[in-house]
């Protein structure tokens, strides 16, 4: 586990075509500053994986807005705000992943727990199981589902220890925990680090054993 | 047995949603989709012991948030500003999810376009080719509640029934709803098909002229 002294250290060495998770639901959890030194890495041809397809104009949405990513896994790409997507996806400039919320978790805890399929029974007879293997198993329906690995995972977590355990706040914690097994380098931005033993250990939610790199970015400006 | 109310205008949505919260078990754990749905919160009863689970990772969700409450990091599935319950708790998404496939969610409402007689789900899609699909959990939770009731107006603007024989729209979920809360009727589904609970505006026979699905 390193602490980085900023999010650019942090993100240095992004290869194009990479896997990205990036946590948050909607702004909640958003790791927008390390979103943006990703953007300034310039790294092109991105997959990027998260619940949404950007908001307004900050964030992943200026990610998206500056050509940089191929493709995006989701389940909930269209928002009041989510202008700079619906433009890119009607023209042809990004390709869509619609994946059900659940298992888009799911695909990922698989990932980070090395499980090498499961059988869901979330989609069954939808057009989202199109094509894909389905099981009776005990009277129920199924369909098999694939694990979900990231090259990178960016999350946002509350506060830090120097050993890279991890505390969220309240719903931005959303798919942290699990973005962060699932992904081969996971870099955590931080209001505040503290040192080893300040964080008790029975509150700790992420493991540092799960996290590559912490980032403290202090707190929450106004607005974001 | 249906409840007929041929003289009492059909439900408006405070009306809807005051029914569907009188249905809903004491001490249930309770997710209520977006829209429509959530106002059904407003109406359950303080002593009802009803957890309210959002699908962002918490139980125990409260009302929304005055001006002087709001935290950007404590919204619902709408994200809408919200504030905690005293009891509440906050998980990650795998855990969230797994208590809806797992059985553990006792009911969820959800709004919808189409509604089969078998209780198929049909809400989240057009089907419009100039549509932007958005999925969201509705799936996850269509099969993983161990009830669905769904809220929504009986026929469109255009005057087509939306409890249908067949969904048309693109399925959300197969064979998962077992409650329809309409503005004219109040609807069981079941092995044995289709009953009538109660009608608003119209007589059961009104209601089966305008209906394809055959009724009880």
């Amino acid at each position: 586990m390193i602490t980085a002294p900023d999010v650019d250290t942090a993100l240095a060495g992004v290869a194009d075509g990479a896997t990205v998770l990036i946590g948050g639901f909607g702004a909640a959890g958003q790791p927008v500053e390390l979103i943006d030194a990703l953007r300034r890495t310039g790294a092109r041809e991105l997959t990027v994986v998260n619940n949404n397809a950007g908001n307004g104009d900050v964030g992943l949405a200026a990610l998206l807005a500056a050509g940089q990513v191929r493709k995006i896994v989701c389940s909930f790409p269209r928002q009041s705000d989510s202008w700079v997507f619906d433009e890119l996806y009607r023209s042809n400039k990004i390709e869509l992943e619609l994946v059900p919320q659940g298992n888009l978790a799911e695909r990922m805890r698989a990932a980070g727990a090395g499980i090498g399929a499961f059988f869901s029974p979330t989609g069954v007879g939808t057009p989202l199981a199109e094509g894909k293997e389905r099981r009776t198993i005990d009277g129920r329906d199924y369909v098999l589902e694939y694990p979900i690995h990231g090259d990178l995972a960016l999350i946002k977590a509350h506060r830090a220890d120097r050993a890279g355990n991890l505390v969220y706040r309240k719903t931005a914690r959303n798919f942290g925990p699990v973005m962060a097994t699932a992904a081969t380098t996971t870099i955590a931005q931080v209001a505040e680090i503290v040192d080893i033993g300040e964080l008790d250990p029975e509150t700790v939610v992420t493991p540092g054993i799960f996290v590559d790199r912490v980032v403290a970015v202090g707190e929450r400006e106004p607005g974001r | 047995m249906t409840v007929e109310h041929p003289d009492h205008a059909p439900l408006d949505k405070t009306e809807l949603a005051r029914r569907v919260a009188a249905d809903i078990p004491p001490g249930a754990y309770l997710n209520l989709g977006i829209g429509q749905p959530t106002t059904v919160a407003d109406h359950l009863p303080a002593d009802a012991g009803i957890t309210l689970h959002t699908e962002n990772g918490m139980l125990g969700m409260g009302r929304a948030a005055r001006p002087d409450e709001v935290d950007p990091d404590l919204i619902n599935a709408g994200k809408v500003p919200v504030i905690e319950t005293p009891g509440a708790s906050y998980f990650h998404h795998a855990d969230s999810f797994a208590m809806m496939r797992g059985g553990h969610l006792d009911v969820c409402v959800l709004g919808a376009f189409q509604v089969s007689a078998a209780g198929d789900l049909a809400n989240w899609h057009t089907g419009a080719p100039d549509a932007i699909p958005a999925v969201g959990g509705a799936m996850d939770l269509a099969i993983g509640a161990k009830q669905v009731f769904v809220m929504m107006t009986l026929f469109t603007r255009a005057g087509a029934a939306k409890l249908v024989r067949e969904c048309t729209y693109p399925l959300t979920g197969l064979r998962c709803v077992s409650r329809v809360y309409t503005d004219h009727a109040v609807f069981a589904i079941g092995a044995d098909g289709v009953s009538v609970e109660e009608t608003f505006g119209l007589t059961l026979a009104e209601l089966r002229s305008r209906l394809d699905v055959p009724v009880r």
